[in-house]
This record gives structure tokens, sequence and C-alpha cells, in this order.
């Protein structure tokens, strides 16, 4: 197991590296003058220019940029705007906003997707079957923002059902309609795999001898059958925290809730580019780090990987 | 990195076990599977052939791809120009979908439309596909370090979440500053589409690839002195065909979804030009009084893309034998 | 609860309303029919045989003969749909099995019949550990503590001699060999005491010479036990040191039933002999093999008359017309061929 999670984090090095990399590069080197369209519509002041060259190097070469971006980076100090306000503080603010969004949406992907992945995948072909089947392609298919305005408009506008935007104070019931939005498309996926799983498992040589071991029905299916069947479940479950507060840009947008997601928008918007970067690099940081804890969550739920 | 999202949708056919047989349930019928030798294409075009959704969605395609070649066919109509007497004026048996907030025709629009996100869609599709497919065959074909290195540069790009990545590119290339041509915008939402979506194809034609590089017949075709260049046109590709087909149709749906996306979040397509993301993207400050801007833009684009997906899928199903 | 309802060896039934034929475990006339998209293959035509306590009834047959879905059938493990039980009962302690509740079905599982099944890797959950699943039955079916079933299982881990049962209670079952793989199955399948096992091919998954092992251990716990066993297998080596007598199946029937020494002896039926010749033999090395030639027959195209009939040797005008019953030729022994009389006539 040590020596597993070990091979892991190597693994996760120069991808970390990689794609911090093409993110820096992409956006402070390669439009020619790093400060091109990064500071608004009258380009940047003097001395944030003075600022940001003298700390990230922006004379050096790009390796030499990148590295001092880096190490400023892990002592969590990501720039500053143009406007002299420290990055790291639109993060540190609004940051807490997105996860609690993201949690919320990863807690309702779950009750649904599962919930119908697994009545689904016990009982195939039926009417139920069917109408999740046809359901989930719908919400895999329709894009978030395309969701979002719908319901937005049904439930807080025509119905009235909700207030339409999110109050500053991020009411958890203010939440659940946003949640299921950004969460739509992963259910629909969880309750897809679920049911393949499971359907797969079912008819699977050791639930034949849970059976016939005469143990009752409902532990033939609630553990030998679902401890297996789940095992993709959760990991998909695991990788799609890290996608939703990347996703979570489109949702927070919609119902004007003060995310990370809305301050990348908000910065693009206005020409932050150093913003864009940071949120950006924190949110790959997360995805990937997600991504590590999901394998290592895959080892420790199937045994036969244990050892490898 | 395990990869079940990528899997979920698309579930590689794994032809190294050929119809997974529950062996008690087929013990008592032997040979029976190989009476009729229809092939798997001819077995899954029988199974196609009975399914209404396929027709139904195969219908919406042709449809959809008449109107982005011959808008003119479907309205008379101008998308472009309008007249701000009429901005916002509800639909109504002279305009069906009403005018937008320029009073411009919401039905000529949405017509116009189908073409920049039916070509951006397929564009990217096939960039993806070539680019993935290309780095598949190499790393599956050669292994070694080879292998290793693509896999982790495909590593690097699927560490980077869609959206994130797209506004990172569009932002640098297509920022709300920069001046654009049409096609150049084009040109960068497609390139920033399938630079940050080829490493699933990739994985799609590796380990299709990788599965089929040893079966017997190719050992075979290597031992009769095929060349590498032979054994993968003649065996390998037309093997891991299916799989990739299925995945650029389904992807030809998210895309038209992931392009009406970044138009909607302002760093793709722009105005002049028409797409069903800008129409929805402009729609939304006024959905409170005049919804049907919305609406019929977001209709159209969910049907396209749920014509796609459900095509693909039903192909999918068709080809995969353990889902019969 | 009733739970020992099953359990006690002399009681055919605690209600009283079974019929005490005497029989252990009685499968008559069973039929059996797999419904799928391309029709109705007749899996199982009309088995019947029996086991009482302490004896062991060897199924012979090849792959699709049925031997196997009656196996199921009895533990009402069959896959349903596509297979469906068409016809016929299944007496355990003389009561109809396939007229009980699911719930009774359960409790006889284990503790009345229990199965070994063919490929331990597949059978055992590859989740749990193996004493997990030896202990769960206990648990489950016993309502012992988890210290006292892991007590327990570990004593049955000792029994099929596994060696530092402890030790291996806490592995997983890919960490088993093969061979350690299926005794760990024969222990869990023994955990509740069983009075009837069923051992569907297993040894066919394993090496020829923990075949030997493991038949030498199922031998032994089954007298020790004073079980009564059914052992299906198409391997007649296996059969003869083990089995008391043999059912012979063919295309979902039995044709031949005979104690195992007349059957080597003397096959009643062509289909046996043909079996019996196709073994390579020592003695006449250098000859051609001996095969039955031809391929067992379409299960939703079964001919008519004789199923055997376009493979057999013997065959006559009659045998395309009209079916053979079993019928007893000797005590202890039937046929179901037109000409059993002659074949066990000649010499």
């Amino acid at each position: 197991m040590g020596r597993y999670l070990l091979r892991r984090l190597l693994q996760l090095v120069p991808v970390f590296i990689g794609t911090t990399f093409l993110i820096y590069w992409l956006v402070w080197s390669v439009p020619g003058d790093p400060f091109a369209g990064k500071c608004g519509d009258r380009g940047c002041p003097e001395n944030y220019r003075a600022v940001m060259t003298a700390k990230y190097h922006l004379d050096d070469s790009i390796w030499v940029q990148y590295a001092s971006y880096m190490k400023n980076l892990f002592q969590g100090d990501f720039g500053i705007t143009f406007g002299n306000r420290p990055i790291s503080d639109i993060i540190t603010t609004s940051y807490p906003n997105t996860l609690k969004l993201a949690v919320v949406a990863l807690v309702i992907e779950a009750v649904i997707g599962l919930g119908a992945g697994v009545l689904t995948g016990l009982r195939r072909n039926g009417f139920l079957d069917n109408l999740v089947l046809v359901s989930s392609l719908f919400l895999i298919a329709l894009p978030v923002f395309v969701i979002g305005f719908v319901l937005q408009w049904f439930f807080g506008v025509k119905w009235g059902i909700i207030t339409p935007t999110v109050s500053s104070e991020m009411r958890i019931t203010e939440l659940i309609l946003p949640g299921f939005v950004l969460g739509s498309a992963s259910s629909a996926y969880i309750a897809r795999v679920a049911r393949t799983s499971i359907a797969e498992n079912r008819r699977a040589d050791y639930v034949r001898t849970a059976i016939a071991k005469g143990l009752p029905m409902r532990r033939v299916v609630g553990v030998h059958l679902l401890r297996n069947s789940l095992i993709p479940v959760v990991t998909l479950l695991g990788t799609d925290l890290g996608a939703l507060m990347g996703g979570a840009i489109i949702t927070e947008g919609i119902f004007g809730i003060n995310g990370i997601g809305r301050q990348v928008l908000r910065a693009i918007v206005t020409k932050e580019s150093a913003t864009v970067v940071g949120i950006v690099v924190v949110l790959v940081v997360v995805y990937l780090v997600m991504n590590l804890l999901v394998d290592l969550l895959y080892a420790a739920l199937d045994p036969r990987i244990r050892y490898e | 990195m395990s990869d079940p999202s990528a899997a979920s949708l698309v579930s590689t056919p794994r032809p190294e076990q050929p119809t997974e047989i529950g062996a008690p349930a087929n013990a008592g019928l032997p040979a029976q599977k190989q009476e009729k030798p229809r092939g798997l294409l001819g077995d899954a075009w029988r199974d196609l052939r009975r399914k209404p959704l396929f027709w139904i969605s195969a219908a919406f395609i042709v449809l959809f791809v008449l109107m982005a070649a011959f808008p003119s066919l479907f309205t008379s109509g101008d998308a472009v120009n309008g007249a701000l007497s009429r901005s916002r004026v509800e639909p109504s048996a002279h305009a069906w979908f009403g005018y937008d907030v320029q009073g411009r025709d919401v039905y000529s629009r949405v017509i116009y439309g189908a073409r920049a996100s039916i070509v951006v869609a397929l564009l990217s599709v096939i960039c993806t596909l070539l680019i993935g497919g290309t780095m598949g065959i190499i790393a599956g074909y050669r292994g070694g370090w080879v292998d290793a290195l693509l896999s982790r540069i495909a590593d690097i790009f699927f560490g980077l979440p869609f959206v994130l990545g797209s506004i990172v590119i569009l932002t640098t290339f297509n920022g709300s500053g920069t001046d654009n041509g049409e096609w150049t915008i084009m040109g960068l939402v497609i390139l920033s589409l399938s630079v940050l979506s080829w490493p699933v194809v990739m994985r799609l034609m590796r380990s299709s690839v990788l599965a089929t590089k040893e079966a017997d017949y190719i050992v075979a075709a290597r031992a009769l002195g095929a060349g590498t260049g032979r054994i993968i046109l003649k065996h390998l590709l037309p093997n891991c065909l299916a799989p990739l087909l299925v995945y650029g149709t389904i992807m030809v749906g998210s895309f038209i979804g992931a392009e009406a996306t970044l138009s909607f979040l302002g760093i793709g397509l722009k105005s002049p030009v028409v797409s069903w993301g800008i129409m929805i993207s402009e729609a939304q400050n006024y959905i409170r009084v005049s919804p049907f801007l919305l609406f019929f833009p977001a209709a159209f684009l969910v049907t396209a893309v749920l014509s796609f997906v459900m095509l693909g899928e039903a192909v999918r199903e068709a080809l995969d034998p353990k889902l019969r | 609860m009733s739970d020992i309802l099953v359990s006690e060896q002399s009681a055919p039934g605690a209600d009283g309303s079974g019929r005490p034929s005497g029989r252990l475990l009685e499968v008559d006339d069973l039929r059996v029919e797999f419904r799928t998209r391309d029709g109705v293959a007749k899996v199982i035509n009309g088995v019947t045989y029996h086991v009482d306590a302490g004896e062991t009834l060897a199924v012979l047959g090849e792959s699709g003969s049925g031997k196997s879905v009656t196996a199921q059938t009895i533990m009402g493990i069959l896959d349903t749909p596509p297979g469906f039980v068409t016809g016929g009962q299944v007496r355990f302690h003389g009561k109809d099995m396939l007229k009980m509740s699911a719930e009774q079905r359960r409790r006889i599982r284990g503790e009345g019949i229990a199965m070994i099944f063919q490929d331990s890797l597949s059978a055992l959950n590859p989740v749990f550990t193996v004493g997990f699943q030896i202990a769960e039955q206990f648990r489950i079916r016993r309502g012992m503590s988890r210290s006292d079933a892991k007590k327990r299982a570990i004593e049955m881990l000792d029994q099929v001699k596994i060696p530092n049962a402890k030790g291996r209670f806490s592995n997983y079952p890919h960490q088993f060999s093969g061979g350690m793989r299926q005794r760990a199955m024969i222990a869990m399948s023994l955990a509740l005491d069983p009075e009837v096992l069923i051992a569907d091919e297993p040894t066919t998954a394993l090496d020829v010479t923990v075949q030997a092992q493991i038949m030498d251990l199922l031998g032994e716990l089954q007298r020790e036990r004073q079980m009564g066993m059914i052992l299906i297998t198409h391997d007649l080596g296996v059969v003869a040191d083990v089995a008391d007598r043999i059912a012979v199946m063919y295309a979902g029937r039995i044709v031949e039933e005979a104690d195992v020494y007349d059957l080597y002896a003397k096959p009643a039926h062509p289909y046996t002999l043909g079996l019996l010749n196709s073994i390579p033999r020592l003695d006449e090395k250098g000859q051609e093999l001996r095969t039955i030639k031809g391929l067992p027959p379409n299960l939703m195209n079964i001919p008519s008359g004789c199923p055997f009939n376009p493979r057999c040797p013997m065959a006559q005008p009659v045998c395309r017309e009209k079916l053979p019953p079993l019928l007893q030729i000797r005590s202890g022994r039937a046929s179901a061929c037109h000409f059993a009389e002659e074949l066990v006539n000649r010499d």
C-alpha cells in the first residue's frame, strides 16, 4: 500500500507540473507582451507592471518565470490583481462557497444516481428502467446552462417556489436547485454506471454462491452484490468533486453564487488574467488530488489491486 | 490515472473477451450461435433497424444537417438584420418564434444558428479523432517509452477540466479585447475543443490496439511478412473503428453543447455570427420578461445534442454483444 | 425458530405433511427450458434421479447435457429468465421444493443442500476474505457472535486441511492457490452441515495432481458426515473411485443409471459405451482413439425418437421414431435404449 501510494504520487508530479506549466505558458508567455489584455480596457498601470515583473521575473525565460510562480504559489501567494488586491484573498473568500455548492451537488447526485441506478440495475427493462435511461440521456446531453436557465425560470420565475438567485448567506435550501443543476449530468452518469455495474454483477458466480449459502436476499444484494458493484460508482463520485468545482462556473453565474467560478467569470470580463490563472491552478490541483484520492480509495475498496 | 468518467458513456467493447457467456445459461445451447454467421456489423444493423430511437434521432440529424447546409430551404427571413421597432415582440402567426431584442426574427436565427454549431462540432470531432486516434495507435503499437511519454502527455491534458481549460485557451487568444475574424474564432474554438478532448480518444484507441495487437490473426499477419503500415491499416483500424465512430457520434452532440457553453461564457463565437449559444447568452438578461427568447434556441440546441447522443448510444448498444 | 427444520437428519418436514418416502433427495421427471431470443431450448427433458444419505451419485455427461442445470434447479439458483421449470418435482425429505415459498427454500440452502462450484475463483466473492465468507453463514444463519463465528470458520478451514487455517482466515480468494481455494469452497459449503452436497465439477479447473487430493478429501468428508453427495462431472476417471451409483445424462435426459461396477463392466446404453471407449488406454497405445462421432444435439431442435440416434452406431429405424423410456432392466439399473438387453447380454 505504501509503495502504491508513493508510485501514484510520483506519477502525479509530472502531470501537475505539465498542467500548471501549460496554463502559465498560455497566459503569460504566448500573448507576447505578458501584460496584454490583463488589466481591463485601460492597460496595466506602470507600478503593477513593475511589481509583477520583479516578482515573477517576467524579463527572464519562461522557465524562470514558471519556477518563481510555482515558488510563490506554494507559499500561498497567487500574486495581485491590477487593482492591488491579493488574488489569494479572492480565492479564500469565494472558495468556501464553491465547496459548499459542490458538496450539496455531490450529495444530490449520489442520492439520485445511486437510487436510480440500483433500482434499475436490479430490475432491468421495466418501465422505470426505460424512464431512467431516457432521462439520464437528457441530463447528460443538456448543457448545464440550459438546464440552469430552464429550471431557474420555472421554479424561480414562473412558479415562484424559490428565489431565482442565491443570497449571500448560502442557505442549504437555496442551494438545492443549483446543486441539482450542477450535479445533473453527473447524477445521470452515476445512475448509468451503477445500473450497468449491478446488472453485470447480478449474474456473477459469487452472487449465485451467496444465494446457495442460504443468505437472505437483502444480504445477498445489500452486502455481496452492492459491495462489488459500488466500486466504480464510489470512484466516479470521488473524481466528481473536483470536476464539480471546476464546472461550477456556469451554475454560479446563473444563480448568482459568489464562488470562485463567478470570480473567474468576472475576471474574464474585466480581463484580470492573473486571477484567472490563479483560480484555474487551484481548481486543477484540487482535481488532481481528488483523482489521486480516488485511486487510493479504489485500492482500498478492491483487495485485488491492493498489493500490485 | 483511472478514468471512470470516460468509460461510463462509451464503454469500449473488449475484444479480448468475445461474447461473455454466463456459462450455465448457455451450457445447453452449444454451437447455436455459429449457425448464422452474420458478423458483428450485420447483427448490429439488424438490431438498429428495430429501434425507433435510432430512426428518430437519425431523422433529426438529417434535418439539422440540411438546416446547416441550406438554411434558405427553411426560412426566407433575415437572421442578421432587425428592426428595433419590433424588439422582443412575442411569437405570433406572422413570426412563429417572435423577435429578439434587436428586432431580429428568432426563427431565422435558430435556423441559421445550426450552421455554426454543427460545423464547429463536426470539425472539432474530426480533429479530436485524428489527434487522439493517431496518438493512440502510435502509443499502443510502439509501446515502451513512446507509450509512456504519450500517455503522460495525455494525462496532462486530461488533468485540465474542460471548461477551465477552454477558458484559459480562449481568454488568451480570444479575450474580450481581441479582434479576431469570424473564421479565426471558429478555428480557436475548434482548437480548444479538440486539444482538451483528444486524450479520451487516445486511451480508447490505445486500449483497442493493445487488445488486438496480440490477437492471433495479427501475429499471423506479421509472421507472413505484412509491414507495420499494412497491419495498422488493414487489421488494427477496422477493429478499433467501431468504438471510435460511436464515440465520435456522441462527441458531436456534446461538442454542440460545449460550443454553446463557450459562446455563452463570452469567450467562444461572437455576434454577428449566429449560433444557438450566442442566442441563449443574449437572451439570459431578458429571461424574466421574454422567456421565449431563451426557449427556442435552447430547444433547438437540446434536440440537436440529444439526437447525436442518442444515435451514438443506439449504435453502441447494438454493437455491444453484452447488452443483447 | 424453524431453522432446525431441515437440519435434523430424520425429520421429514416438521409439520408432518411430507410423505416420508425414505429418499433424502429425489428429482422426479424434471423439465426445464431456456427461452431465448432465438428460440426455446429444452435443456432438461424429464430427469429423474435420487440420492440417499451416505451415498454418492455421480451425474455424468458432456457439457450441455443438462447436468449442471439440474443441480441449479435443485438449489433454486437457476437464472430466470431465461431458465424456466416447466414440470416435475424436486423432493427433499418427500416435500416438493418447487412448491415451497422462497423463504422455505432459502432455509434449505446451505443447511439441507449445499453446493460446490466449479470455478472457485469466480464463485467466491473477490472483495471479502475467505474467512468472512465462511463465518458469514454462522453469523447470519446461526446467529453466532463475530468471534464464535470466526472460531468455527477456522475449524472448518482446518477440517478441509488448509495449513495455517488461522492465518489464512483473513486472506482474500485471489491469494489462495487453486487447490486451496477449492478446499475453502468445500469448507464454506459444509459449514452448516448439509445433508446433501452437490459438487458441480469440483475438480475440472484444477491441476491433475490436485484433482485427486480434492476428490479424496470430498470422499472422506462425505463418509464422515454420512452426507448424500451428487457429483457432477464429465470425467469418467474421477467417478470410479468415489461414486456408488452413476447416472449418465444426454440431451437433458438420463440415458442410463447403474452401480459403478455394473456400468463400467457392462454399459447398457450405446452412449455410455462410447464414453467408456473414448478413454485412452495404455494397452491400446498406437491405435486410433475411439470417439463418439458427431456433435451433441441442438437443444432447440432435438432429433425425434431417441435423441442419440444420429450419433449411435447401433441405430435402427425404430430409434428414429420412438423415444425409448428409461426402463429398469435389472435391479438397480436402468437404461433408455431400445436395445439395452442386447447390449448387456452380449459378450
